[in-house]
């Protein structure tokens, strides 16, 4: 462990807006991903059990 | 007359082999895909975890650019997955160009969406980089242009598709702009040595050893494999989209069971 308090990481030397906006996007957008994702194959179910199949 | 029993024998080497395009087939692939998903989610966030502790807890700060370099454990992995979805993307194109198997192509469409948002979070992480190291968020140097580029192809790509109604049809232009496209891949990888860019070189290659700390390269492979397992399950759990999407009227989705699927 390199840091001595919370406040220490968050504020990255400085630097805190860059490091945790990059790590930030990066978490958004992977989590949208899976969000969306599980949001298709809902629908993609339910046009299933819609035509009869899968019961 | 009877068949040859020689010739009807297994010999090992013939059971060893895999019938690759078994799982050309949606109705394998649905059922292989299924199984392997568990495990590669389960890889993606312990690779990932990982990665995050090592880079964020462990790796100490850099003596020239603070700790700004720490944006470097998502920046370099995603701008991997941005060129090896691309080219993944072309080798599913021409695969389902050249054998006309179903599952190339849905495979093509389904890395798509995933290589276009890794493109992004490079030139997202990259600017924000940008902006203490170099003072600028954004220069148009042959490295960040050619990697807009790409963002660019892969937008052509899903509005291509998109915009054609027979999925056939939209599986061959697609394969054709993906391949046609490919040529920017090594362009981007060799930008920075072919032009004299504001962006650095790699700090790894296959030629010497790693120019960074252990601690600090552990964290960014590590962060690369969880990309790596996350662009996997993900492709494939699209992939099982579109199969259920486009074989909605053959029967053995019609069979499904509902749990299973």
């Amino acid at each position: 462990m390199i840091w001595n308090s919370w406040q220490e990481m968050l504020a990255m030397g400085g630097y805190g807006r860059y490091v945790w906006g990059s790590l930030g996007m990066v978490a958004l957008c992977l989590l949208v991903e899976v969000l969306a994702l599980r949001q298709r194959q809902r629908r993609a179910r339910q046009a299933l059990r819609a035509s009869g199949g899968m019961q | 007359m009877l068949p040859d029993v020689q010739e009807m024998r297994l010999t090992p080497a013939s059971a060893a082999r895999i019938n690759w395009f078994k799982y050309a087939a949606p109705q394998n692939f649905f059922s292989l895909s299924g199984k392997l998903l568990p495990y590669l989610s389960w890889l993606a966030a312990l690779f990932s975890g990982a990665g995050l502790y090592v880079g964020l807890l462990l790796a100490p700060t850099d003596f020239q650019q603070g700790d700004a370099y720490r944006i470097i454990f998502v920046h370099v992995p995603a701008a991997w997955m941005s060129m090896v979805i691309y080219l993944a993307m072309a080798f599913w194109s021409a695969l389902g160009l050249a054998f006309h198997t179903r599952v190339s192509a849905m495979m093509a469409s389904a890395l798509a969406p995933t290589g276009a948002m890794f493109t992004f979070l490079a030139l997202w992480t990259g600017a924000l980089w940008g902006k203490p190291t170099w003072g600028t968020w954004w220069v148009w140097d042959a490295r960040l242009t050619s990697e807009l580029i790409l963002l660019f192809l892969y937008a052509g790509y899903m509005a291509l598709q998109a915009s054609i109604d027979d999925p056939r049809r939209a599986d061959r232009a697609g394969a054709v702009l993906a391949l046609v496209g490919v040529v920017n891949v090594p362009i981007i990888y060799f930008s920075v040595q072919w032009w004299n860019t504001l962006h650095q070189g790699s700090s790894i290659n296959l030629k010497s050893a790693p120019s960074m700390a252990m601690t600090m390269l552990l964290g960014m492979l590590l962060l690369a494999l969880g990309f790596w397992a996350y662009t996997i399950a993900v492709t494939l759990a699209r992939a099982r989209c579109i199969v259920l999407e486009r074989e909605r009227h053959t029967e053995w989705v019609q069979q499904l069971d509902g749990v299973r699927a």
